[in-house]
């Protein structure tokens, strides 16, 4: 294992500053709002899925902690051009991964850049922070009513 | 020769140092470097003594209280009370018996909501509290005005954190019928004026419930000089153990009250048919309280009165005054809560850096601080930010960790800039 187990690397720093996909999608097919009331972490996430099962746009807007921001926006980036149910299956591996159950260099995975992240579970106060805009996105796609972390 | 600290400050009355060596947790590092700790606000820790102190009740003289008829439930019995005389003295009550204990002011601001509350306040009544007030001092009164048809009043407070007092005249009246508000605000520090707000209340007859959560480890109360009809506060936040604290209550008002949670311990006699209670403070401690953390309260007092509470007041605030003039020359720091009267904390808010992520980056430099609403979105809303970090002192921190907690601060600055 050879990740770096730094939190605020460049890129999460980088997508912080300047988030990408900061924006409301007026006529996604898919949002949902989400919530940490133990920090005030506050986004909505929206989705465009096509009739295939695509998500062809994905965005987000709201405020936060550097995790949670440079999260959502790495979510989008990476979201975008996947079918639904290979979102689920990265949800479930970022997970896992910022849980500790999930070692990136070692188990099969489809993480790619979301690596960055793994230095998350060094730090479990954090771990909401990171999974807050994934949990929103899900339960966007499982047309959930707002969610909350805590 | 005088020491760097002295330089900084006006020297203290009391040797920081040695009481630094009373503090085992003190000595510790976190991330290869010295704890920090100026999360005090939240809880403090513990010397020696009170730990020490636990230790011994535990191993030689632990027993029931007010139940057992042999030796080791006498002297425990004995040593509870004489906790309870020793909070009744630090708090400046007449009497040991107006002091319940109770988990701690959470618990306090319950009993007085449960049972004041639910006797004495009715639909229409109005229950009056602040702008700056904790969850606990919050939630608790919306909860009984929706319960009975009361309203809730709340006082407003100015960009620098005080309380508008002349609305505060505005807002009481004749249906007023209890004002519940802070002595010192977690939040943001503010002292408020206490004793005009009793007396105010008083005039418009109505009782009054100061939470003294976050102001008996750093100034000293008197409650008869007051003239409250309840204060609260908490054992950890005055270097006790967690789980234990509780509240005054003046005796002519405690005994119109019913209990708030039944059981044994509370009670005169118990038939099937009706149950008769005890006099305070027994009617409001139903169970096996929490023992050892009693005597460990009482021990916290000793150790507080041998240093003196206005000595370590006074030492603080000069703390307070090193680290704001450290904390205001950062560029881009916002200090949130800047009242003419303030306790030893700093709550403070940077343009690039979430309090979240300076928490974490102060961590790194092994400070602990907290960051988040501080159990108050009332108080964050108001002054328009999501949340604050602050930094929360104690007699046993040093201007020293000030200085670094001012660097770690603009590390942060260039992390995130």
């Amino acid at each position: 294992m050879s990740y770096n187990k730094e939190l605020y690397q460049r890129v999460i720093l980088d997508h912080n500053k300047n988030p990408k996909n900061f924006r409301e999608i007026k006529n996604a097919t898919h949002s949902s709002h989400g919530f940490n009331p133990l920090c005030g972490d506050d986004y909505t996430v929206y989705l465009t899925v096509d009739d295939e099962d695509v998500i062809q746009d994905a965005g987000f807007v709201g405020a936060g902690c550097a995790i949670s921001k440079s999260s959502a926006s790495l979510m989008t980036a990476v979201l975008k051009g996947k079918k639904v149910d290979e979102a689920r299956v990265i949800f479930d591996e970022f997970h896992k991964m910022v849980l500790g159950e999930l070692d990136p260099e070692k188990d099969e995975n489809r993480l790619g850049k979301l690596k960055l992240f793994v230095g998350i579970r060094e730090y479990p106060s954090r771990i909401k922070c990171a999974s807050l805009g994934w949990h929103t996105a899900i339960a966007a796609l499982d047309k959930s009513e707002d969610i909350t972390t805590e | 020769m005088a020491d760097a600290s002295t330089l900084k400050i006006k020297a203290p009355a009391f040797d920081v140092e040695a009481i630094r060596k009373d503090f085992p947790i003190l000595s510790q590092k976190v991330h290869g470097k010295p704890l920090i700790y100026l999360d005090n606000a939240a809880t403090t820790q513990k010397p020696r003594q009170v730990i020490d102190r636990m230790y011994k009740f535990e191993s030689e003289e632990y027993g029931t209280v007010r139940r057992g008829a042999y030796k080791l439930s006498e002297r425990s019995t004995q040593l509870y009370e004489e906790s309870r005389q020793k909070m009744a003295d630090f708090l400046g009550a007449p009497t040991k018996e107006e002091i319940i204990f109770t988990s701690g002011t959470t618990q306090a601001i319950n009993l007085v909501a449960y049972s004041y509350g639910r006797k004495f306040i009715g639909a229409g009544d109005e229950i009056i509290i602040s702008n700056i007030e904790h969850h606990a001092n919050t939630v608790p009164w919306q909860v009984l005005c929706e319960e009975k048809g009361a309203v809730l009043k709340v006082i407003p407070v100015n960009d620098a954190g005080e309380l508008v007092m002349e609305e505060y005249d505005r807002l009481l009246g004749p249906k007023t019928k209890l004002v519940a508000v802070n002595h010192v605000s977690n939040a943001l520090g503010t002292v408020n004026p206490i004793k005009e707000i009793i007396r105010k209340a008083h005039d418009a007859g109505a009782k009054v419930m100061i939470d003294g959560a976050q102001s008996t480890p750093h100034m000293k109360i008197d409650v008869q000089d007051l003239d409250c009809d309840f204060y609260t506060f908490s054992g950890h936040k005055m270097y006790a153990p967690s789980g234990i604290g509780g509240l005054f209550g003046k005796m002519e008002v405690l005994e119109t009250m019913p209990p708030y949670v039944t059981g044994g311990d509370m009670i005169l006699q118990v038939t099937l048919e009706k149950s008769t209670y005890q006099k305070p403070p027994m009617r409001f401690e139903a169970g096996t309280p929490p023992i050892s953390q009693v005597i460990g309260l009482g021990e916290a007092i000793d150790y507080l009165n041998a240093i003196g509470i206005e000595k370590i007041g006074e030492y603080e605030h000069s703390l307070l005054e090193y680290g704001t003039r450290l904390l205001s020359d950062i560029e881009g720091l916002r200090i949130i809560g800047q009242a003419r009267e303030k306790a030893a904390l700093i709550s403070f808010y940077l343009e690039d850096a979430h309090p979240h992520d300076i928490v974490t980056i102060l961590d790194e430099d092994g400070i602990a601080v907290r960051g988040g609403h501080h159990c108050a979105q009332p108080t964050m809303k108001r002054y328009g930010v999501p949340a604050t970090a602050r930094a929360s002192m104690s007699f046993y921190n040093k201007p020293e960790e000030l200085d670094a907690l001012a660097a770690s601060i603009q590390r942060c600055i260039k992390i995130f800039s």
